[in-house]
């Protein structure tokens, strides 16, 4: 069986399908990214799919569970390189794929990573999100009884 | 009008992929749009999967078809599995009776330009797919 090499770049794993997988290879991938995230550390993985002609909802399913799986081992996850074709079929079929983070290229989902992190390391409340945290704060959430 | 078919024998992961080789090989013959390419490989690569998961395998039959007006491919989805007994739940966005996302009949049916569905418990499925060029 083949598999998808999972490169460390820095502080992030880069991941180019460039192979039309079979969905056992899809499901080792996952594997593969989940203990490479442990071992290094890294915080952010891309994933770029700029080479596959398809992404039916078995492809999109296992995206979205890497997404799940990387943000609880914390890191996070940018799908990069979409063809135009695929979103309009992605979409069609009913896949919206929610959660998953989404560049146009690998060096825009580096960017997108990046600033991520950093508003990270500003953070904890501070500037940037601060509107969004007080919103969520001046309406506490009460559980319908 | 059909011309000649190509067929594959669905039984592993590895003949899914050699359907959406065969699917887009045809689909380029015949001229379809990228858009229209994409979906009809897309639709075939859900269906394939369908027929060994829940088919327990079958076969994939993909040939051109012309109405005399306008082009096309059109693909046969047959396996003697246990049949579907609900189409209206299995074609209900959502849902699966497997592990599934529950797309996969639902979306594969969005894609296409004619999908006819032939099943009766015990008896197996079979689903017949066209898409016309533009």
């Amino acid at each position: 069986m083949e598999r998808v090499p999972v490169l460390k770049i820095g502080d992030i794993l880069l991941v180019s399908i460039q192979i039309d997988m079979e969905d056992q290879v899809a499901l080792q991938l996952q594997e593969d990214l989940a203990d490479r995230i442990v071992s290094t550390g890294c915080h952010g993985v891309i994933i770029d799919i700029s080479a596959l002609d398809i992404v039916d909802s078995f492809v999109g399913r296992t995206l979205a569970t890497i997404a799940s799986i990387s943000r609880v081992l914390d890191a996070e996850t940018v799908v990069v390189g979409m063809r135009p074709a695929v979103a309009i079929t992605l979409v069609e079929l009913g896949l919206s794929m929610p959660g998953i983070r989404t560049a146009l290229n690998v060096e825009l989902g580096m960017e997108l990573l990046a600033r991520e992190r950093e508003i990270d390391i500003f953070g904890l409340g501070g500037e940037g999100f601060g509107d969004a945290d007080e919103g969520e704060t001046e309406k506490p959430v009460v559980p319908a009884s | 009008m059909t011309q000649p078919s190509d067929r594959i024998e669905v039984s592993s992961d590895q003949d899914v992929v050699r359907v959406r080789q065969l699917v887009r090989t045809a689909a380029v013959a015949v001229k379809l749009s990228l858009v229209d390419q994409t979906k009809l490989v897309t639709a075939a690569s859900e269906l394939a999967r369908n027929t060994l998961v829940y088919g327990g395998g079958g076969s994939v039959e993909v040939s051109r078809a012309d109405n005399g007006r306008r082009q096309g491919i059109r693909i046969v989805f047959a396996d003697q599995g246990p049949g579907i007994a609900d189409l209206d739940l299995a074609f209900t966005d959502g849902y699966t009776s497997g592990g599934g996302l529950g797309l996969g009949l639902s979306g594969a049916r969005r894609l296409v330009d004619e999908f006819i569905i032939d099943t009766a418990v015990g008896q197996g499925t079979t689903i017949t797919v066209t898409k016309w060029c533009r």
